[in-house]
């Protein structure tokens, strides 16, 4: 197995492993735009193809960008608008992950979700959303009343009326689920090119020459996945469908002594202002409250305010009061990339050899998959030759769930090799084996947040005030 | 999974001053055997990367303390560096016997007096008579004051700044501004101007205090909160708003936010203990009794955060406690009264009157009030019985210990409410 997984210097040609329709001069068959978690999810799905596939990314990591930032809920799709691409494949996508998921050890917890009415209003729309589920092909949901809520939930603040519940939401690792994909990809061939911007496109019969930060880069075929930027990728091949307005996102972590005050993923019931203000527990053991939903013009602006904390606060005083004792863990905030419209904006430009990814908003995670699938589809309807799909190698990824034995729990582990058994971030209980793990996987961390994201080294209630040092160190030691 | 079980006659949890002294001590009397486990690679907790003079002995020792809590504005005069008095406690508790076993963590509870451990050479239950708990305490990181934002490197607490220049020798920047005016943000200055790093100001969220020792060359912002962050990927500026409501910039590369002690009390919840609202560390009473039979806490896990030789102190005074426990003539847990502050004050340590009364420490208890107050007189009640009336006869300061006589606690009901220490007409 030959990886290419290039980080600086000029880009390497696209002799990938032989295509059979390829001209052979260097050029990519496809060329993903984006390395998220619906880029990644791309590039492993043409992985399983025969072609010359690259995988571009202008950060220094996969799952950079609105992908290590978001509720991490893998949804079934029950309150989707009904019809609509973006139900359609967050329902398929939901089956596909929870299976892939299961496969590779990316955490999932089937906890549940209670969409909690807190007045009449709210309550009277529970059948409604109840006969929306039913449409969207989702049958499992039942309503329950205020009692049997008040015995599932029992730190739900007063005044609860009663809720519906959708038993198959569940909740997933968002950091593992990027990685998992793209790592797959590498190994089977795909060339991930991390920090290189593609900056401007020119195009021609045979296809495209991207220019990007670290040189120009011949591709047959393009796919943009390019997240906030989907609308200015977009542009570069004259394209002007839409625009993105990033919607931010602002959330606040609580400790892991919290997580015992909340079972299921609480989710209010829906406005005509979005989906709201959520408590959830994380697959790392925390509990989640937020997100804000802010519209910005700033793509960037993925910082904290005063008053988004204030507002998460006072909702989620509401939901589970205690938890505003409880100690914040981390606070972030994600930006969605909305286009002004209710769906997807996904496209193929027959004529252009090129498939836009773009609006995908507040459910990409859990569509990831799904949407991979459909874009190879759409690839191979305007020409692209898939030729037979062969299987992937089998992967198996570092297991970042509370749910399941971490390393530091499993003394076969710590028999063969005391580095298992050796603890750094303590906080995490995070093993100096995982973190050398790390840096020897197939995509190694560039950044300490990058490690924290494969380990979750110094991501825990002291935020470094005892690690931070040492993992520093670590992380200094293991590039070098 | 494979767990060795053992059985101990004492477990100390935490090889810092208060972990060590109190392994030290009850080696020396014989407690049988008494180990000590620490996370960390090595033992001394928290003085091992606090290079500043300062502990123990001279003038930190156990003596009255003066108007001015603490020696004077920082924990130097007097006693010798943190190193030093890290290994000075270690070797003491080695020579008296106690086994120390580093780079051991408890990882949580099998039963009541049952921990479960990890460390290189695998997985342990180790069940013992009496557990002692001596976790110590943590700054609040930026997350935890929810200080909104960017989120850029650059962003420290003084326990990972001492960690990056004492211990690893990192790089941490140019220009620095510290948050808090307590003995602790003195610490990070000292620390950072080690490190070759100008700081630009240190800045605090308290009204200007009169008498305030200005140091020179250090402008000290009173009155100013901490609004936001800013920078993308290394921090570029502290966003502050003045009590005036002017709003400044300060640019600098890090920001040390110091002071804001929480109790790692981690072990301590999960074990069911019951916790004080006040300090956030295990209610305890004046016999370092926690309301699990047999658990023991010492140290900053109480009252986050008091001096070094004041969690040494306590170590030492668990084990007449402990040592009753192994003999079987352990005063039985009574329903001891909690012992509840209102606001200004933060929190009353011991907080749970012991069931025959006994005194704490030198016949007083340990106090913190969020806001200066001159002269201050206090309150204790019972429901509706007054016990007692004192009056301060020197400021009581943010950040710094006062105390508050004992000699009321046999008045206690012990049947009664909780017993209310207030500051009337506040
Ligand atoms: C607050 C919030 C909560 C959410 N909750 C959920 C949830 O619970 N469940 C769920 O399923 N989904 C959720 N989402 C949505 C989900 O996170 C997104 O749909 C998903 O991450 C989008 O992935 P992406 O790959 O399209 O975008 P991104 O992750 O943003 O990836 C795009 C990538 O393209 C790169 N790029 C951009 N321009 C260029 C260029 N010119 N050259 C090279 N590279 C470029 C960027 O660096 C970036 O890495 C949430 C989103 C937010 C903001
Ligand atoms: C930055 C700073 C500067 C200071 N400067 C001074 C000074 O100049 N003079 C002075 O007198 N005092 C000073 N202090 C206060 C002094 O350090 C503390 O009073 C003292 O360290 C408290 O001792 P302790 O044993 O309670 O806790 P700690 O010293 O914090 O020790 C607790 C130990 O428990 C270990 N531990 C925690 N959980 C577990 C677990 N689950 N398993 C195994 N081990 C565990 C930790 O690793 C740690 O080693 C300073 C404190 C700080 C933070």
């Amino acid at each position: 197995m030959t990886v290419t997984v290039t980080t600086a210097g000029p880009l390497p040609t696209g002799d990938g492993p032989g295509s059979t329709d390829g001209p052979g001069d260097g050029t990519y068959d496809v060329t993903v735009v984006g390395a998220g978690v619906v880029g990644a999810a791309i590039a492993r799905e043409l992985a399983g193809h025969r072609l010359r596939t690259a995988l571009v990314e202008a950060s220094d990591d996969v799952g950079n960008g609105t992908s290590k930032a978001n509720t991490a809920i893998l949804h079934t799709g029950f309150d989707a608008v009904p019809g609509s691409l973006e139900g359609r494949l967050v329902r398929e996508g939901h089956e596909l992950l929870a299976a892939y998921a299961a496969r590779t050890g990316i955490p999932v917890e089937r906890v549940g979700a209670l969409l909690v009415a807190w007045d009449d209003e709210q309550l009277a729309t529970l059948p409604g959303l109840l006969a929306k589920a039913a449409r969207n092909g989702y049958h499992a949901a039942r309503l329950i009343g205020a009692q049997e809520l008040r015995e599932r939930e029992p730190h739900l603040g007063p005044g609860a009326l009663g809720a519906l519940e959708v038993p198959d939401e569940s909740i997933i690792c968002p950091w593992t689920t990027p990685l998992a994909f793209a790592t797959q990809a590498v190994r089977a061939g795909v060339h991930l090119h991390l920090n290189c911007r593609v900056r401007g496109i020119a195009g021609d019969a045979g296809g495209h020459t991207l220019s990007t930060s670290r040189g120009p880069l011949r591709t047959r075929y393009l796919v943009n996945a390019a997240g906030l930027y989907a609308d200015e990728v977009d542009r570069l091949l004259g394209h002007e469908e839409f625009t993105v307005t990033p919607r931010r996102g602002q959330l606040i972590v609580f400790d892991k002594l919290a997580r015992g005050l909340v079972d299921h993923i609480l989710l209010p019931v829906p406005t005509a202002a979005g989906k709201g203000v959520l408590v959830a527990p994380t697959v790392f053991g925390n509990v989640l409250l937020g997100p804000t939903s802010e519209d910005l013009d700033d793509r960037t602006a993925t910082g904290s305010t005063a008053e988004g904390l204030h507002l998460l606060r006072e909702k989620g005083r509401r939901i589970v009061p205690a938890l505003l004792d409880e100690e914040v863990t981390a606070v972030y905030a994600g930006l969605r990339a909305g286009t002004g419209q209710e769906d997807y904006r996904i496209r193929d430009h027959p004529g252009r050899r090129y498939v836009t990814v773009g609006g995908i908003r507040s459910t990409g995670l859990t569509a990831s998959m799904a949407i991979a699938r459909h874009v190879t589809g759409l690839l191979a309807g305007i020409g692209l030759d898939l030729g037979d799909r062969h299987d992937l190698p089998e992967l198996t990824m570092p297991n970042l769930g509370e749910a399941f034995p971490r390393p530091y729990l499993r003394a076969d582990l710590i028999a063969r090799d005391p580095a298992y058994g050796t603890l750094v971030c303590h906080c995490e209980h995070v093993t100096l084996g995982e973190i050398r793990d790390a840096f020897s996987a197939t995509l190694p961390p560039h950044s300490p947040d990058g490690l924290r994201r494969r380990t979750r080294a110094r991501g825990g209630r002291c935020q470094g005030f005892y690690c931070g040092a040492a993992v520093r160190a670590l992380f200094e030691g293991g590039r070098a | 999974m494979t767990r060795t079980a053992r059985r101990v006659d004492v477990l100390i949890v935490g090889a810092g001053p208060a972990g060590l002294a109190a392994g030290a001590e009850l080696a020396a009397a014989g407690a049988g055997h008494v180990e000590i486990l620490e996370r960390e690679a090595e033992a001394g907790g928290v003085p091992r990367h606090c290079l500043h003079g300062g502990f123990g002995g001279g003038r930190t020792g156990a003596g009255p303390q003066g108007p001015l809590g603490t020696p004077a504005r920082t924990y130097a005069r007097g006693g010798t560096s943190g190193p030093a008095y890290a290994r000075q406690s270690v070797a003491a508790a080695v020579r008296a016997g106690a086994a120390l076993r580093t780079g051991v963590t408890v990882t949580g509870w099998a039963g009541p007096r049952t921990v479960e451990t990890t460390g290189p050479a695998g997985l342990e239950r180790i069940t013992a008579t009496a557990v002692v708990l001596a976790t110590g305490a943590r700054e609040r990181p930026r997350s935890a004051r929810l200080i909104p934002g960017t989120r850029p490197a650059g962003v420290y607490t003084t326990g990972e700044l001492q960690q990056a220049v004492h211990l690893h020798g990192q790089w941490v920047g140019t220009r620095a501004v510290v948050v808090g005016d307590e003995p602790v943000a003195h610490a990070a200055v000292a620390t950072l101007r080690a490190a070759g790093v100008h700081v630009v100001a240190m800045v605090t969220d308290r009204p200007s205090a009169p008498l305030r020792v200005r140091r020179p060359g250090l402008p000290l912002l009173t009155g100013a909160t901490v609004t936001a962050l800013t920078g993308r990927t290394r921090l570029s500026g502290v966003e502050l708003r003045r009590d005036d409501g002017r709003t400044t910039i300060l640019r600098c590369d890090t920001v040390v936010l110091t002071g804001d002690f929480v109790p790692e009390h981690e072990l301590a919840r999960r074990g069911g203990l019951t916790l004080d609202p006040g300090t956030r560390g295990p209610a305890y009473d004046a016999a370092f009794r926690t309301s699990q039979p047999g658990v023991f806490a010492v140290g900053n896990l109480l009252h986050a955060v008091e001096r070094a030789d004041v969690a040494a102190r306590e170590g030492r005074a668990v084990a007449v406690s402990v040592l009753h426990r192994l003999s079987g003539t352990e005063l039985p847990t009574a329903p001891g009264r909690p012992l509840v502050v209102d606001a200004p004050l933060r929190w009353i340590a011991p907080n749970v009157t012991g069931p025959y009364g006994e005194r704490p420490a030198g016949g007083r208890f340990v106090l913190r009030t969020a806001r200066r107050l001159p002269r201050p007189r206090f309150l204790v009640s019972q429901g509706d019985r007054e016990l007692h009336r004192q009056r301060l006869l020197v400021p009581a300061v943010p950040g710094r210990p006062f105390h508050l006589a004992a000699e009321w606690l046999d008045r206690v009901d012990p049947h009664g409410p909780p017993v209310r220490i207030t500051v009337p007409g506040r």
